[in-house]
């Protein structure tokens, strides 16, 4: 699925500025991967840049998608190959309200792809079930997008976009950031029941805890723009016992 | 007050001040030709307001350009009813006065005899002494130092009246459409008109009034209209104003409100026209217990300047302001926001608030937003901001990320900017056609763009 070669990356316009210094990765079909590192480790970068997010550079290395070279498309292309990155900070969007803007997401993937779009019936019908599924207050998102909500429901908003773009990798960048146990469980729940055989997960977290409800297959720990080790689930809970000071250079706390 | 120099531009307005002096005062009544000539002399004092420096009212609006111009005053000429349907909102259920170059067109107009309304041409309301005109006329607008109520009432001859009877809630809407046409039949390209309306909305009347300018010709026009809308105690008024006149024209718009007890009046304007547009309201809550809502859109491209000068004056207790204005500007257009709130001694239980936010789509773009309250009451609720921004690139990245392009992502992002305005526009006619210009001129303000998403 997603293959990561010596990946580097550096702050657009800014000398001396590398995040990302030689990441190797590989992501197989229907593997949910969990990238856990301190802050400032470049977990989120990698999150970005993966995404396409133009103020990172990538100065090395090479990202593929099922064999092909991704580094050189916009997101928006990345988007319709079937990427998906859940924001840790989801843009506020005034006067774009949820249903136009993702039935614009969907009309251009359909476009992308020479596919036919999908029905304003089909996709009201497909939109209001997956309203109810991720337990987004239905008024809300007659709202312009993310305007006044809270940290919970824009993270449930993200999800109800995950539900309803139906990618093949999706990235979830410290989505549970901010979010109370309820919230973390409908993050959680919305994950599972997309895992399968044909989608992969990238998670980035700090913290552990949105692990105890989604199992990974994979665990990296990146730091300093590295990763310092993978493992199983059982390297999540003993990053939860020791923190990541084992990782850390002589002196370098976290 | 001494001037340095004669008062700018007076001359070319002489002659056809003198021109329809002549012509009409035979025909006028007495108080209207004293009114004209009163106006003239303030107008012929005042010159054309070029001067800037000490000039609060037109600080940031050069208008040497407009000094400059020459234009004719040549008798109105004929435009058809397709050209209006094309270039402006139109439904035939509302009852639609058309003003051509100034004068009542009886054959485009499109009155349905609604009961309650009295709409047509303000010099028939005149000359039949119908309602209040007597009364109601250049009370708000044409009798004090100010250049351009001067020059339009010195100019008074024909225009729209409107007027509702008390207790008549009309469900459709009144438009009143002034267009300008062609050429003058002298062979002249640039024509100045003046257009009036006259509003009176009786108590506990409720009216939905569209005022619409556009312009069919091809060069350079002037129009500097004048509106008095006086509200009734009680009386709801939602006011729309559509001003897309080409951009070589000058608009140089008055409207005066005068509201009485417990009256509410919202309006929004909609300004893409011109190559210098104003458009300055100013609205006296005259007793208690009114409420003035006034907001607009902004869209200027090219060379475009758009002035916007919002006053709202509350004169007694427990009335309430709101003045909140969108600008999006590209190329190397201006725009200015200017709003005063004055909230006199005795107001208490005054509410205010003042609000501009612009998206600026280029270098070359400028706003120049000075919102103001000036409080003499003790007991008064105010707040005012004005910001000025570009579309950052994190949030085009959002948008792209799934699966939006950059340029659809654009549009999306200054449509959504525009959206809350063009909410206010309800009769479907006039939504319809003022997204479909929004959506246009997104796309041309966007091809001058050179600011979003770069940083």
């Amino acid at each position: 699925m997603l293959e990561i070669k010596n990946l580097q990356a550096s702050v657009v316009d800014i000398e001396d500025s590398e995040i990302l210094r030689g990441i190797d990765l590989r992501v197989n079909k229907g593997e949910v991967h969990a990238i856990m590192g301190p802050n400032g480790s470049g977990k989120s970068t990698l999150a970005n840049v993966l995404m396409g997010r133009l103020d990172y550079e990538v100065t090395g290395g090479d990202i593929l998608l099922e064999g092909k070279s991704i580094v050189d498309l916009p997101p928006e292309q990345r988007a319709h190959l079937g990427m998906f990155l859940a924001f840790q900070y989801p843009a506020e969007i005034p006067g774009v309200r949820p249903w136009q803007f993702l039935k614009a997401a969907l009309d251009a993937r359909a476009d992308a792809r020479g596919e036919e779009k999908m029905t304003v019936r089909n996709f009201s019908k497909l939109f209001d079930e997956k309203v109810e599924a991720v337990g987004i207050n239905p008024q809300l998102v007659k709202r312009s997008l993310n305007e006044g909500f809270s940290g919970g429901e824009k993270k449930r908003n993200e999800m109800l976009q995950l539900e309803i773009l139906q990618p093949s990798l999706a990235i979830l960048d410290e989505t549970d950031s901010g979010l109370d146990v309820d919230a973390l469980r409908i993050v959680a729940e919305g994950v599972n029941s997309m895992r399968s055989p044909d989608r992969s997960f990238i998670i980035v977290t700090h913290y552990q805890r949105l692990l105890n409800y989604i199992r990974p297959d994979v665990v990296h720990i990146l730091v300093q723009g590295k990763i310092m080790k993978t493992g199983g689930p059982e390297l999540a809970l003993e990053v939860e016992k020791d923190g990541y000071r084992n990782y850390l250079p002589a002196g370098a706390t976290a | 007050m001494t001037f340095a120099t004669v008062p700018a531009a007076v001359e070319k307005y002489s002659t056809a001040f003198e021109a329809a002096e002549t012509r009409k005062n035979s025909e006028s009544p007495a108080w209207l030709n004293s009114t004209r000539r009163q106006a003239w002399a303030t107008f012929s004092e005042l010159g054309i307001p070029t001067r800037r420096r000490g000039n609060e009212l037109w600080k940031y609006t050069n208008l040497r350009p407009l000094a400059e111009a020459e234009f004719s005053f040549g008798e109105a000429g004929s435009v058809s009813l397709d050209a209006l349907k094309s270039n402006g909102p139109w439904d035939d259920s509302w009852d639609t006065i058309v003003v051509v170059d100034g004068v009542y067109s009886d054959s485009l107009s499109n009155l349905h005899g609604t009961s309650g309304l009295v709409a047509g041409s303000l010099a028939s309301a005149i000359s039949s002494g119908s309602g209040e005109v007597e009364r109601l006329l250049s009370s708000l607008a044409g009798r004090e130092e100010y250049a351009f109520t001067a020059l339009n009432t010195a100019f008074i001859d024909d225009g729209a009246y409107v007027q509702i009877a008390e207790d008549s809630s009309l469900d459709s809407p009144v438009q009143v459409v002034f267009v300008t046409s062609g050429p003058g039949h002298d062979g002249d390209s640039s024509r100045a008109t003046y257009p009036r309306l006259l509003v009176d909305a009786g108590e506990n009347s409720s009216l939905t009034l569209i005022e619409t300018y556009i312009n069919l010709s091809g060069s350079a026009q002037l129009t500097v209209p004048v509106v008095e809308i006086f509200a009734g105690r009680g009386s709801v008024v939602r006011h729309h104003r559509v001003q897309m006149e080409n951009e070589q024209s000058f608009h140089i718009g008055t409207t005066r409100v005068n509201q009485l007890a417990d009256s509410t009046f919202s309006s929004t304007t909609f300004a893409v026209g011109a190559s210098i547009g104003r458009n300055d309201i100013h609205t006296q809550l005259a007793e208690p217990g009114a409420e003035c809502t006034l907001r607009g859109l902004y869209m200027t491209g090219g060379q475009q300047h758009q002035d916007q000068e919002i006053s709202t004056t509350h004169a007694k207790p427990h009335c309430s302001s709101h003045q909140y204005y969108k600008g999006i500007l590209s190329g190397r257009s201006r725009a200015v926001f200017s709003g005063k709130v004055v909230v006199e001694r005795d107001a208490q239980k005054s509410i205010a608030d003042q609000k501009d936010l612009n998206l600026l789509l280029s270098r070359g773009a400028e706003i120049d937003a000075k919102p103001s309250l000036e409080i003499y009451a003790d007991d008064v609720k105010a707040a005012h901001g004005a910001t000025a921004g570009h579309v950052d690139r994190n949030t085009l990245f959002y948008l792209q990320s799934r699966g939006i392009d950059e340029d659809a992502a654009k549009a999306m992002l200054v449509r959504g900017f525009a959206e809350e305005m063009l909410d206010d526009f309800k009769p479907k006619a006039l939504r319809d056609f003022v997204e479909r210009v929004t959506d246009y001129r997104i796309k041309i303000l966007l091809d001058e763009s050179d600011t979003i998403g770069t940083a």
